[in-house]
């Protein structure tokens, strides 16, 4: 089995209303990531991506409008936010097995101007019982959730409003953010509400772009111009009854654990590392009470440590300023962010230590994650 | 004056919606496993079974949790808002996300309303007093 790394990442600007088709968005980033590891796109010969509904293109139209000479892996996830660590995983299978060489792994579309998956009706079984109702966008779902974690491990919304504002600190200082005005916690306290426990300052912003990560074995990677970021290990884990749509979680028990609960073991297990050696947590936020859940379900801090952990700085948690800051690229910028932390490339916002980075892509029932390591 | 779409029943839902329209609440008891079902699906997600007998339920619960609305996602929800969805564990065993009447505790026993539409009737619970 040959070991497998990121080489690079791309991303377009994340704007309000890009004026432009989706595909065009996904070749810009597709390609900026070819640039940013010094690779021919001609020698890609993978091309993955996930999308919720239509609001995506298809990875065989990126390899067209690439000009590919030929595919040898493709894989198009209908699939959300648990999608980017996953794809990263499938990836470097393929990869490690030798049915790929060079692999794109992509997230693009307008997700401000066009369809925005906050409001959006979901197919499947469980959306008839709760479109009518008004129970019918996903800050509500999650909000549910938050509401029983922070009241069973003794939390308050304070402890979301550490996220939101820890998050903030690291958003003012990424060019990237689209949310970057300062917030301290009295500013989040005067966040008017979307549904309780949230507030605007808890949500993600939904935006129009790219992102792309190119990923191909080590011993490629060391002879491009960025240093690798080892796949130490990737792994999905949905628990029983993981929903029949997006929104349908009333056939799960816990509402206070969520798929990194389940994930934490195998991943690290099977990374060679703890999670004590974790030196950096990128953490899918599409709402703050994910960060908390995730880094309780991760072994990160103890459950109902999650708000102190953050409020004391220890870790250095999404610091591109999360989802909450630099917008809902559904988490492919969260992986990307990840890479570059371990590439040393942070700039300002770089963690002093960044041998392991900890990455996770989802909320609730289901999600993956994703170990990466410095070289050597 | 925006109305909510309404419910669009099928194989699966229609005689819980049927039943609503009547005032009662029925739900897919399996019969593999003896479990209450929610939502309807054609297979028992602990034990597979595809059979099932439509059996009435009181809508008795406590709510396990809950969040206050206050953004209107849809127009149609536009002059509800501040309103409440619970997530309510029926005394019969399923868990259902349903309108409630006031801001609930955890555990908070409810009981069963039924609210009229235009051509449909919803389920929603009211906290005992």
């Amino acid at each position: 089995m040959r070991e497998v790394a990121v080489a690079g990442v791309g991303y377009t600007p994340f704007t309000r209303a890009s004026g432009r088709p989706v595909l065009d968005l996904a070749c810009d980033a597709a390609l900026a990531a070819c640039t940013d590891a010094g690779l021919d796109p001609a020698l890609v010969d993978g091309v993955g991506t996930h999308s919720v509904g239509q609001d995506s293109e298809p990875a065989q139209a990126v390899a067209t409008a690439l000009a590919s000479p030929g595919l040898r892996w493709v894989v198009d996830l209908a699939m959300a936010g648990q999608a980017p660590c996953h794809l990263v995983g499938l990836a470097a299978d393929a990869i490690a097995t030798g049915r790929a060489e060079a692999v794109l792994v992509f997230r693009a579309l307008n997700g401000r101007s066009c369809a925005k998956v906050g409001s959006a009706r979901f197919p499947g079984r469980g959306g008839p019982y709760r479109y009518p109702i008004g129970y019918g966008a996903y800050p509500m779902y999650i909000a549910t959730w938050a509401n029983r974690h922070l009241h069973e491990t003794g939390q308050t919304t304070d402890d979301l409003g550490a996220v939101a504002v820890a998050h903030r600190r690291y958003a003012v200082l990424n060019d990237r953010a689209v949310v970057r005005t300062p917030l301290d916690l009295a500013g989040h306290r005067a966040s008017p509400w979307v549904a309780e426990p949230f507030r605007v300052a808890d949500c993600t912003r939904e935006v129009d772009g790219a992102c792309a990560l190119l990923v191909t074995t080590l011993e490629r990677a060391r002879d491009l111009r960025r240093p690798p970021a080892v796949v130490a290990a990737a792994a999905y884990r949905a628990g029983p009854r993981p929903g029949l749509d997006l929104g349908a979680h009333v056939l799960t028990d816990d509402y206070t654990r969520n798929f990194t609960d389940l994930v934490r073991d195998e991943l690290f297990r099977r990374a060679g590392v703890t999670p004590a050696d974790v030196d950096v947590a990128e953490l899918y936020d599409c709402f703050s009470s994910v960060v908390l859940m995730s880094l309780e379900g991760l072994g990160l801090c103890d459950r109902g440590a999650a708000g102190e952990l953050v409020r004391s700085g220890a870790l250095p948690v999404n610091t591109h300023g999360g989802l909450l800051g630099e917008g809902y690229l559904h988490g492919m910028n969260t992986v990307a962010e990840a890479v570059l932390q371990v590439q040393g490339r942070g700039g300002v916002r770089q963690s002093a230590r960044h041998d392991v980075v900890v990455a996770t892509s989802g909320a609730l029932m289901d999600g993956s994650a994703l170990v990466l390591t410095r070289d050597r | 004056m925006n109305t909510p779409a309404p419910p669009e029943p099928d194989h699966d839902s229609g005689p819980f919606w049927v039943a609503l329209d009547e005032e009662r609440i029925v739900l897919q008891r399996c019969a593999g496993c003896a479990r209450l079902r929610f939502p309807p699906i054609g297979r028992c997600p602990w034990c597979r079974e595809p059979r099932s007998t439509w059996t009435p339920v009181d809508g008795r619960g406590r709510v396990y949790s809950w969040t206050v609305v206050h953004h209107a996602f849809e127009p149609a929800f536009a002059d509800d808002v501040p309103y409440v969805v619970a997530t309510v564990d029926l005394d019969d065993g399923p868990r259902i996300a349903l309108r409630c009447a006031g801001v609930p505790d955890f555990g908070t026993r409810v009981s069963p309303a039924f609210v009229r539409h235009d051509g449909w009737t919803e389920l929603r619970v009211v906290p005992d007093a």
